[in-house]
This record gives structure tokens, C-alpha cells and sequence, in this order.
């Protein structure tokens, strides 16, 4: 196997691509969220919790939480992408939901919905874990009890290495690719999303859990300061 | 419905003034446009007026022509009120308030031959540009739909064709080409609500809108498309001081592009 030397834009193997995080950017939302990495950019909006109709859905033991990952038509890296969920979309939405329930108090709200809704502009690789992270921040910024955030980051192997935040080219790398986009509660290092695409020997993705949980804690501080950026206390006034 | 909010609406008009305290004929500030906010997208730009805000994408495809304009590309206008943007708004297909924005927005730029569709023509009878303009919502407070046509009008301008070989086209490089744009159509909407005409309404407005006349107006004030809206009928004299304010504010709007 052709080893491989050299990221593009001077990346090393464990670094992350350029991110920007924000929040509060839908007013119109209860609250939300905008997380950029790279060349893949994720709104997140939640509305609730609010009332679930029709009615036969509601559960008086708990809420539930509906995720909707959708790309923008023009947000895919070749033609057109046709408007209305897609297979791929549902899952996703899907894998998203259970990234992140673990961390809300879903019971506090009996008969009732969390919505959030998440929306790509642009994608290049990644774009599921840019989801989790904006959602994770929207819901925060929308004042639900949670227990933690959620971070979320593909890893996974190109040609010979182990690397984190993969991007479009290196999902593609000819000499094979492997990519595991995961999720995890920053506090307690404990794994919320895990998928796999791909072929691994079991030390290898061991080693690459390792290195995403380390991207992860930067994420993470990163979700936490745009948050600390809208809600900063105002001392000595 | 809504009745003492109307009531309200009217009572402020009386003295002049709106809810959010502008005048009746003035649109929200800043306006602004920003270019290129999709990678991904051949061109793409994101509007805000005042807290409205839309992004819109355009795609560049090749398809076969229509068999009654063999020599002339096309356009294809989406709209999509995603439910992201408004509590009100649900997911699933479009409903009519997204196609009747989408098919307004593609009136302005058809019928004002805004693009030569001549030279999106590739080969005559075989293969063809299609510019296929995406509409996507990201918050509303009112007034999409000029948001929306000026947003798909600086999408337009940003636009670039990819590279293309003759038989494929190579979406992840752009080339300098610009798209065949010239003119630059502009929708406008005014509303009346009692004997009062607004423009750029807040989403309370909105609900209490008698009648809405939508204009496209090009550069040089000549009109390209309309759209009547609302329950209410007009008289020819409404219709011409509609006119007139539509063509006036897109002047103004111009300037942000």
C-alpha cells in the first residue's frame, strides 16, 4: 500500500479543519446555531418543547425529540440534490436523534416535541458530525435542561494512516479510506454515535476512538465559547 | 381573525406609523447581500432584510432541450419554506405559499429575458444550460418573497459555470465564465390594508393584508412580471400607485446588490 505522506493545506493527521461556531442566529427560533468546519457548513434550529400533534403520538411519560438532518439543494459536492428527505437524510436524522438524546431530560416534558431542524448550505466530508455539533449547541442555547453537550467528528484511516476529520478528498483516497464519524458526552468521554464505513483492523479503529476523543475536547471547547459568547455576565455592574 | 390586530395596524397607519415604528413606505434596514456563502453552489447568496433572512443557490446542469425550444436553455425556481425559519412552517412537500414565491421569482427573471437563453444552448436539439435557482428560508419576519427575488438575483450575478469538456461536467472547478444575465429584474410587493399602502410587511402585518400586488420591475422601470394577491379587490387607480411604488422601491433596493 502507497503510503500517505501529506494532508492538503499542511494538516497534520490529528488536526481539525477550520471551525467557526456560533449561536442565536434564527431568532425566530427558540433557539439555534451555526457550526463550520472546513467546507461544510450546518444551521441548527430548535422549536419546543411544544405541543405533539397528532395527538396519538403523545406519550405522558416523556417527550421525544424529532431531529431533521436536510441538505440544501446546491449543497452537495457534485449536481443538484432533489429537495424532499432522501433515504440516506431519514437515517441520518435518524443516528442524529439518538446522538444526542442521551443528554436531554426528555421526561420533563411529558405529551410534548423537540424539534430540530438542521440544514446544509455547503458540504465538502462531514457533514452528519457538523449536524450534531450545531444541534447540541442549539438546544443549549435554547434553554433546555441538558446534562452535557454533544461533540461530534469523523475519523478514520487513509491509505496507511490514522486521521481525524476527514475531508472530500481523503473520503475518495484511491488506496482506500475508512471513516467513522462519532459522537460523544465531552464529560465523561462515553460514545453516542458510531458508524463505520470501510476496512479496519481492531487495534486501528481503537486508535482512531483515541484520536477523535481528543479533536472531541477541542470541539467541544469551541461549542462551549460561542455559547459563553451570547451568555456572557456582564461583572461588577 | 386577527381583527384587533388589524385594527391596530390601521389605527398606526392613521398616524403615519407602523408597528415597528417605520414609515409606511419604507423597508427594514440594513438590506444587505452577502456573495458566495455556498461553496458547493455555482453561485449563491444570502439576503437579510432586517431580520428576514434567505439564502439562495443556483446549479448549473445539462439537460436535453425542451422539444418546442430546441436552441434555448432554461431556468428552474425552488422554494422551500423550511420549517427552520418559522414555527408555523411544517416539513414536506412545498406548499402553496412556497410554489406561488417560486413561480413569481421565475416569472421576474423568464419573462423579462433577463438571461439569453440562446446562449445556453450548447448544441441545438441535444444539450442545453439549465439554471436551476434554489430558494431556502433561514429565518422569517416577514416579507420572503422580495427577500427571496433578490437574493436569486444576486445568486444569479455571483454565478460561474463549472468546467465542462463537451460531455461531463466537472463540478469541482469553476470557471470564470459569468452566467448570460442582461438585465436584473426586481419583484417588489405592496400591500394594502385599509386605505393604506405598505411595503416590506413584519409577519403580523402579513396576517392582515387586504390585497398584495407584486411588480418586477427591470433597471429602466419597465415591468416584467406580476402577481395580484390577498382577498381584496383594486381599482385601476391602486393598481397604478402600486406600480409606482414597486418600481420606485427596487431603485432602492438596487443599490444593495
Amino acid at each position: 500500500m502507497m503510503a500517505y505522506e501529506k494532508r492538503a493545506h499542511g494538516r497534520g493527521f490529528d488536526d481539525l479543519r477550520e471551525i467557526t461556531a456560533k449561536v442565536g442566529v434564527i431568532p425566530r427560533a427558540d433557539g439555534s446555531a451555526y457550526f463550520k468546519i472546513g467546507g461544510t457548513a450546518a444551521y441548527a434550529a430548535v422549536y419546543g418543547p411544544r405541543n405533539l400533534y397528532p395527538r396519538f403520538l403523545q406519550n405522558p411519560q416523556t417527550g421525544i425529540l424529532r431531529c431533521h438532518y436536510n441538505m440544501m439543494p446546491f449543497s452537495g459536492k457534485g449536481e443538484r440534490v432533489r429537495p424532499g428527505g432522501s433515504r440516506r437524510s431519514k437515517e441520518i436524522s435518524l443516528v442524529t436523534e439518538k446522538a444526542i438524546t442521551p443528554v436531554l431530560n426528555l421526561e420533563d416534558y411529558p405529551n410534548s416535541v423537540v424539534d430540530v431542524f438542521i440544514e446544509l448550505p455547503e458540504t465538502a466530508a462531514g457533514s452528519r458530525c457538523a449536524g450534531i455539533c450545531a444541534a447540541s449547541m442549539a438546544l443549549a442555547d435554547a434553554g433546555l435542561n441538558m446534562k452535557d453537550l454533544v461533540a461530534a467528528i469523523s475519523v478514520g484511516k487513509v491509505g496507511d494512516k490514522i486521521v481525524v476529520d476527514l475531508n472530500t478528498e481523503e473520503e475518495a483516497y484511491e488506496d482506500g479510506s475508512v471513516d467513522i464519524p462519532i459522537a460523544m458526552l465531552p464529560s465523561n468521554g462515553r460514545i453516542t454515535l458510531l458508524q463505520m464505513d470501510g476496512e479496519l483492523k481492531k487495534e486501528e479503529l481503537m486508535q482512531a476512538l483515541e484520536k477523535g476523543k481528543k479533536a472531541l475536547l477541542k470541539i467541544y471547547d469551541i461549542q462551549k465559547n460561542a455559547l459563553k459568547e451570547k451568555y456572557q455576565v456582564e461583572e461588577n455592574v | 381573525m386577527y381583527r384587533d390586530l388589524k385594527e391596530h395596524v390601521i389605527k398606526l397607519l392613521k398616524a403615519d406609523t407602523r408597528l415597528d415604528g417605520r414609515k409606511p413606505l419604507e423597508f427594514r434596514k440594513p438590506v444587505t447581500v452577502e456573495y458566495g456563502v455556498s461553496k458547493t453552489a455555482e453561485g449563491s447568496a444570502k439576503v437579510k432584510i432586517g431580520g428576514t433572512e434567505v439564502i439562495v443557490g443556483v446549479k448549473l446542469e445539462i439537460m436535453e432541450p425542451y422539444p418546442d425550444t430546441p436552441d434555448k436553455g432554461t431556468i428552474m425556481v425552488g422554494a422551500e419554506l423550511l420549517p427552520l425559519s418559522n414555527p408555523e412552517f411544517e416539513s414536506g412537500p412545498p406548499g402553496i405559499q412556497a410554489i406561488e414565491l417560486a413561480r413569481v421569482v421565475d416569472r421576474g427573471i423568464r419573462e423579462s429575458k433577463a438571461l439569453d437563453f440562446k446562449k445556453l444552448c450548447i448544441k441545438e436539439g441535444e444539450k442545453i444550460w439549465c439554471v436551476v435557482i434554489d430558494i431556502c428560508s433561514i429565518n422569517d419576519e416577514g416579507n420572503l418573497l422580495d427577500a427571496s427575488a433578490l437574493a436569486a438575483l444576486a445568486a444569479l450575478k455571483d454565478a460561474r459555470f463549472p468546467k465542462f469538456d463537451g460531455d461531463k461536467v466537472d463540478y469541482a472547478e469553476k470557471t470564470d465564465e459569468k452566467l448570460p444575465l442582461s438585465r436584473e429584474p426586481l419583484p417588489v410587493t405592496v400591500i394594502k390594508i385599509g386605505d393604506n399602502f405598505i411595503v416590506d410587511p413584519l409577519t403580523d402585518e402579513e396576517k392582515v393584508i387586504e390585497a398584495r400586488l407584486t411588480v418586477a420591475s427591470t433597471k429602466e422601470g419597465n415591468l416584467c412580471a406580476m402577481q395580484k394577491g390577498g382577498d381584496a379587490p383594486l381599482t385601476t387607480d391602486e393598481i397604478s400607485k402600486m406600480v409606482d411604488i414597486a418600481v420606485d422601491k427596487a431603485k432602492e433596493l438596487r443599490g444593495a446588490l
